[in-house]
């Protein structure tokens, strides 16, 4: 069994309220990538994070801007929930010169190093190294930054993730280890990626490394939130590492145009009525948190922005092509 | 360079490696060291001893046995404002810390668009020679060239191991560093100032008339040995070291070419796909028609490393071969 909180850490209403318009954010910013993907506008592939809005938020809702965090191949949603700029996500995504990366990156690998985003990973568990390394950083600069790595269920089964939470573990790091448990790895079930014995908790990876543990429902973004506050209070105080598991859903296949011939009848239905951009809304403005009025101008502000987003994208220019030599070293340059 | 003008000390390549960590740590309070049993004797080939007393366990760190988080925790203190500096105790190990380098220390700045400084030297040594066997046993700095995004160093001389080590530590690119079990204990006079040679940069270590040969680490040596050999017979020998794989200065190694219109190349690695391989097809692009013979490769012949010394010692270029190979284009 996961540790229990002692006590819940509980958001402000103002917290709360930002908590939402991230989510929906988040799930506005993915289904317009999902739409347009569709319309052919966008190369490549996606991997989108519709469903997991609330694993996200409630964790970076906890970092402070000095903190770090590496994401995988599903990372539009760390990236809105770290503060990122959507129009300049948008423009990556769209190959442009304008986006994070200025078109070298794509969809998978958003990063904004000066602002602690370590970097989307395409390959499962990559990230998780180098978020152990921002850890050991900044413990030998001896300043108090944490140190997140998101990664899906899949990851648990990467030597990357056992070989960082070990040496994480002997060197006593700040780090932060985000199971978001979508059901799937890839397009294979549980069952076919882990043994019995993990499946009702897979921070039971975590226990020979003697971390910190808790499961917690991520379709719940406040359960995320005190989970995620812990273990973020823990590494800033030198307690060594944590890993919190995420019980949630992926709304989308593994990436767009993926035919999901792998979900079960009444699932999605069973997830669906957990969606945390539906329920949450209901849930403040049931408490007094939010006006119905006030949630219809945070909807239209949030599509605005949006909007513009992706005009900012489309409108952008092409790299030139012979940007494709550059920014490999330091000096700037192609080395041949 | 000339040596004649500065103060000089004679010193093996194991101790400048020793003494330039402990100079650029010194220097630097960022550069740090991580590896496994890198304290106490210093890692496997003794190389770092004394630095955990002098500079702590905090800034030498013994790892567990994890490349992957060996190499990819230093990534990420690069990423964040450390410079590390990691040992890989054998080259074959490079590849269990495959994802890391190919995908990761490779690919990162320029995949995010080239704002990223990541200042990491990644330590290791090729082996041959040393009845070590197949794993233990190798040399693979063509494996990393072959991935744009890494610089490859290979250090043969004590000169070259402190201006290269240097440089590389100095570097905000990620360097793979390639030392040679079989010239650690080669010795020769070091410039005792503080200096750097240029990541990129070949050096001509002997020069001649005659015939080019290129040589990287112990077989630098074994070059240099068969170029004094053939001048008491008249054979003039220029004698080339890349020092660095990638980039390679294809500049100056042709022009020693075309110099002497006849080219060997000499490496470590395997013949096929070898480093021996790129130097001769750029050799040949760039000297052509001032060659008057095609350029020669010598190397290890397409199988991994036996172990039986009987067996070993067929497959391994040693100074003989280069003299032979040499004479054929005489």
């Amino acid at each position: 069994m996961s540790e229990q909180a002692d006590q819940r850490t509980q958001p402000t209403d103002e917290e709360r309220v930002e908590m939402l318009e991230t989510m929906l954010r988040i799930r506005e910013f993915e289904s317009r990538m999902r739409d347009n993907f569709a319309d052919a506008e966008i190369p490549g592939f996606l991997h989108l994070y519709i469903g997991q809005e609330a694993m996200a938020t409630g964790v970076c809702q906890v970092l402070e801007d000095r903190d770090y965090l590496t994401s995988t191949h599903r990372g539009h949603g760390h990236c809105i929930a770290r503060g990122l700029d959507t129009a300049r996500m948008a423009a990556e995504i769209y190959g442009k010169e304008t986006g994070y990366c200025n078109g070298k990156g794509g969809s998978m690998h958003i990063a904004d190093v000066e602002a602690g985003m370590l970097g989307a990973n395409g390959i499962v568990a990559g990230g998780v190294p180098i978020a152990t390394g921002a850890a050991l950083s900044s413990k030998m600069r001896g300043t108090d930054q944490v140190a997140v790595a998101f990664f899906g269920d899949g990851a648990l089964s990467e030597g990357a993730f056992h070989e960082s939470f070990n040496q994480a573990a002997i060197w006593d790091l700040p780090l932060i280890g985000i199971v978001e448990n979508n059901q799937y790895g890839e397009m294979s079930g549980i069952d076919e990626q882990h043994p019995p014995s993990t499946h009702d908790d897979l921070t039971i990876y975590g226990e020979p490394y003697g971390a910190h543990r808790e499961q917690v429902d991520g379709m719940d973004v406040e359960a995320v939130y005190d989970a995620a506050a812990r273990a973020v209070e823990r590494a800033r105080h030198g307690e060594g590492p944590s890993l919190v598991e995420c019980v949630g859903y992926r709304f989308e296949g593994h990436h767009e145009g993926d035919s999901e011939f792998y979900r079960d009848d009444g699932e999605y239905e069973h997830w669906k009525s957990k969606d945390p951009v539906e329920t949450y809304p209901e849930r403040l403005i049931d408490e007094g948190v939010l006006t119905a009025d006030e949630w219809a101008a945070m909807q239209a502000g949030v599509e605005t922005e949006l909007d513009e987003a992706i005009e900012f994208a489309r409108e952008s220019p092409m790299p030139d092509p012979q940007q494709a030599y550059e920014g490999l070293y330091a000096d700037g340059g192609d080395h041949r | 360079m000339s040596l004649a003008s500065r103060e000089t000390e004679e010193m093996a390549v194991r101790d400048v490696i020793n003494q330039t960590l402990d100079e650029e740590m010194e220097r630097d309070e960022r550069v740090y060291i991580q590896g496994i049993d890198v304290h106490g004797r210093g890692g496997t080939s003794n190389i770092l001893k004394g630095l955990d007393e002098k500079y702590g366990r905090e800034r030498v760190r013994n790892t567990p046995i994890s490349e992957v988080s060996i190499v990819g925790s230093a990534l990420g203190a690069a990423a964040t404002g450390m410079r590390p500096v990691v040992e890989i105790m054998y080259c074959g190990f490079l590849g269990v810390a495959g994802d890391q380098l190919l995908n990761q220390v490779a690919k990162m700045r320029y995949m995010f668009g080239g704002k990223l400084d990541l200042p990491l030297v990644i330590r290791t040594k090729n082996v041959m020679g040393a009845n070590a066997a197949a794993q233990h046993s190798q040399a693979l700095h063509h494996w990393l060239a072959a991935i744009p995004g890494l610089k490859v160093v290979c250090t043969s001389t004590p000169e070259d191991t402190k201006g290269l080590f240097k440089a590389a530590i100095r570097s905000n690119d990620p360097i793979m560093l390639f030392e040679h079990g079989g010239v650690y204990n080669k010795t020769g006079q070091v410039p005792v100032e503080d200096y750097t040679f240029e990541i990129g940069e070949a050096a001509v270590e002997r020069e001649g008339e005659d015939v080019t040969v290129v040589a990287t680490q112990a077989q630098l040596w074994n070059a240099l040995e068969a170029a004094e050999q053939l001048g008491e017979e008249g054979i003039s020998v220029e004698v080339v070291n890349p020092r660095t794989i990638s980039p390679l200065d294809t500049e100056t190694i042709a022009a020693s070419a075309r110099k002497t219109g006849r080219c060997v190349v000499v490496d470590d690695t395997p013949l096929s796909y070898g480093t021996q391989s790129q130097i001769a097809a750029d050799v040949s692009e760039e000297a052509f028609f001032d060659l008057d013979f095609p350029v020669q490769r010598l190397g290890i012949p397409d199988v991994p490393t036996p172990f039986s010394p009987s067996l070993e010692n067929e497959i391994l270029v040693d100074t003989d071969d280069i003299v032979d190979a040499i004479l054929t284009l005489a």
